[in-house]
């Protein structure tokens, strides 16, 4: 008896390491996925896998990618690191040496990707997160790309909008102090409005903490201080309160916010009060044409709702991927020369089309892009408004 | 100058009414069982979302009642299932270590405890996407020269303004009151005088957790984005506000809830915002150095 178990076991074993071995030899393509699935925005995570399956289920159905004549299937792995930065470096850890994944794609937020960058990096990995805008992520990282543009390119976008648009030469921030998203927009948009319209041009520069629900002392002092816009780098939850009290205190004027807002809960939660103003993004959903709208279509089709920023921009960063494997020229079946080659492809790129913009990455691995400004229209559909490219 | 003063200080008004009335439950706890309750903050967190559910049913649901009638059957239906919920937390958590004589402080803990079990337990249940209280009344903005002002402001004012002095009478002049007050005089010789001192402690809670379901209510139509996390800031805060009125001291608490928001919101109109908690807590901090029971508490005397 305990022999034929023993066999069994064996057996088993066995074939799981010649099917493990089979996998990396063979001819499939490994791609890990770092994403929040669980955690403080499930939402993002879901959208990035969502957009994973669906660009791998494509390829596959037509043969698989084809690299130096050969043909490829994809094959993605999809790990939650529950929005946590530390759940995101074990994460890595745990694509790049037991999955032995070519490349990683993810994570999402720059509060895990600049961790998760690291490990990467010092792994010989190339990484590519598809939706992080702070600059450290990439910064001094070979093996690091992005497929979204930065922070210190979106913030002058606003504030040339806002002076273009709404003729500002006052303006206001109000951001989270506890937010390096935040506050790093807030002092890039500061310098830039200050700089463009004299000293002195932004008229109040007021924060908030943690989980602050009241904003009523701040935007009283914004309100008196008589800007012509508000600018607002918050994250959608805190903007649908701090767009309603500023109502509540008499502000009328337009309110001019960050790509943190393009979310699909924003207008269930801000309703009417966000309708008519603007903020700057990665693309917009509503009027978009040509490849963006059949990949919106398509989305919609499979999963029942509009994708957000992050779902097409993951839709991207795995097109880079693809086409720094394209450009690397042929698959070794040896993990770290395919991974050395897989990242010089991706640096070698000269221009990728995107649902998101054409993209090609400076010596930094960040894309250079364009950005849109979008505006919520009475429908409450973020609506293309603007292009801007470096 | 003078125009931001009153908007500051009405806006001041409408934040310390939240801390005032979840002050209010802190120190009826405390005055009676010399149990701080720190999950306070997340009954008064349940008490927001039973507001919601009740709001979403009415309104929103196949009987879609209009704003005001469902405000009018949110207000006492939310009272009543968060006191409840308050007695249950009290029958399960709080009264089985009073019966074995625990030390006051395992019970403390056992708060902690229940509060974090409130807040993920809702963050299991019911997910990290945040609910948006529907508007139950139109909104209207009063307009006196700069000074903006909305009927729901005022109306958070006013109601715990009369919420006070509605506890203060039950707890000066009627019978239960005067029990209250002699358990926290003398907890052991009351029930030697045939005062029921479990019916005591569950009306107790009845008060406390009914106040913090009116102030999720009102919380939840001022700020109507809610979150499984949205009472323990406030809960803490409303409890340092109890602590500087004098703890146990009714009339205290109601003080320290309006200076705490007061102080909050004229440090952000004085200072630079990025200041705030910090002068507003050492200001405190300073009160209660130099008057360690706090506004009205006193040393060692009846408390409540």
């Amino acid at each position: 008896m305990k022999k034929s178990y023993i066999s069994v076991i064996l057996f088993v074993v066995l074939s799981f390491i010649c099917s493990s071995i089979a996998f990396a030899a063979d001819d499939t393509i490994k791609i890990g996925f770092n994403i929040p699935l669980t955690g403080e925005i499930p939402k993002v995570g879901e959208e990035s896998k969502f957009a994973g399956q669906m660009l791998m289920n494509e390829v596959n159905a037509k043969g698989g990618v084809d690299v130096g004549g050969k043909k490829y299937k994809l094959e993605f792995i999809y790990e939650d690191n529950e929005s946590k930065a530390e759940s995101a470096v074990a994460v890595s850890l745990k694509l790049i040496e037991r999955d032995q994944v070519l490349a990683i794609v993810g994570p999402n937020s720059s509060k895990q990707a600049i961790p998760a960058g690291q490990v990467a990096n010092d792994n010989k990995t190339p990484m590519i997160s598809p939706w992080s805008t702070n600059p450290d992520t990439t910064k001094d990282r070979p093996w690091v790309f992005r497929a979204a543009f930065i922070d210190p390119f979106q913030g002058p976008i606003a504030v040339d909008f806002a002076i273009k648009t709404f003729k500002a030469q006052k303006a206001a921030v109000l951001y989270a102090l506890s937010n390096d998203y935040s506050k790093n927009l807030a002092e890039i948009f500061q310098a830039d409005f200050n700089k463009k319209k004299g000293a002195g041009a932004v008229v109040a520069f007021e924060s908030y903490g943690d989980k602050d629900q009241d904003f009523s002392a701040q935007l009283t002092k914004i309100v008196a201080a008589k800007p012509d816009i508000i600018f607002l780098p918050n994250n959608y939850n805190e903007v649908a309160l701090i767009v309603k009290q500023a109502h509540d205190l008499g502000w009328k004027g337009p309110f001019m916010g960050a790509d943190a807002w393009g979310n699909s809960e924003l207008m269930t939660l801000c309703g009417d009060d966000c309708k008519g103003h603007y903020f700057t993004t990665h693309y917009a959903a509503a009027g978009a044409k040509g490849e963006t709208k059949e990949f919106i279509d398509k989305y919609q089709k499979l999963y029942g709702y509009q994708p957000a920023d992050v779902a097409a921009l993951t839709w991207d960063a795995i097109n880079v991927v693809l086409a720094g494997i394209q450009n690397a020229g042929k698959l070794t079946g040896n993990v770290r020369k395919d991974r050395e080659a897989i990242r010089n492809g991706i640096s070698a790129i000269k221009e990728v089309k995107g649902i998101t913009g054409n993209m090609k990455f400076d010596e930094q691995g960040d894309p250079i892009k364009c950005a849109v400004v979008v505006k919520i229209n009475d429908a409450g559909e973020f609506e293309f408004a603007e292009s801007v490219c470096p | 100058m003078l125009d931001s003063i009153i908007q500051n200080l009405f806006n001041a008004l409408q934040w310390g009414s939240f801390y005032s009335l979840i002050a209010l439950g802190y120190t009826l706890v405390y005055g009676v069982l010399r149990l701080i309750n720190f999950a306070h903050g997340d009954i008064f967190m349940v008490g927001a979302y039973i507001a919601y559910f009740i709001a979403i049913f009415l309104f929103k649901g196949s009987l879609s009642l209009s704003g005001g009638l469902t405000l009018a059957l949110v207000i006492p239906l939310t009272m009543i299932l968060t006191a409840m919920f308050g007695v249950t937390l009290e029958r399960i958590a709080y009264r089985p270590l009073r019966r074995k004589g625990a030390n006051r402080l395992y019970v403390v803990i056992t708060a902690l405890m229940c509060g974090l079990i409130l807040e993920n337990g809702n963050l299991a249940f019911l997910g990290a996407s945040r609910k948006s209280f529907p508007e139950l009344i139109d909104k209207v903005v009063y307009n006196f020269g700069m000074i903006s002002m909305t009927n729901l402001k005022i109306g958070v004012i006013i109601s715990s303004i009369i919420v006070y002095f509605i506890l203060n009478a039950i707890i000066s002049k009627t019978k239960i009151g005067m029990a209250m007050r002699a358990i926290s005089y003398d907890k052991f010789a009351i029930p030697l005088m045939g005062i029921p001192i479990d019916t005591i402690i569950v009306f107790t809670f009845i008060l406390g957790s009914s106040l913090a379901g009116l102030a999720g209510i009102l919380f939840a139509m001022s700020y109507p984005i809610l979150d499984p996390f949205m009472g323990a800031i406030i809960g803490w805060k409303a409890f340092i506000a109890a602590v500087v009125g004098g703890i146990g001291d009714i009339k205290g608490a109601f003080v320290g809830g309006f200076l705490l928001g007061i102080v909050e919101i004229l440090v952000v109109a004085v200072f630079p915002s990025t200041f705030r908690d910090l002068i507003a807590f050492s200001i405190l901090l300073i009160i209660l150095v130099i008057k360690p029971t706090g506004l009205f508490g006193v040393a060692k005397s009846t408390k409540i």
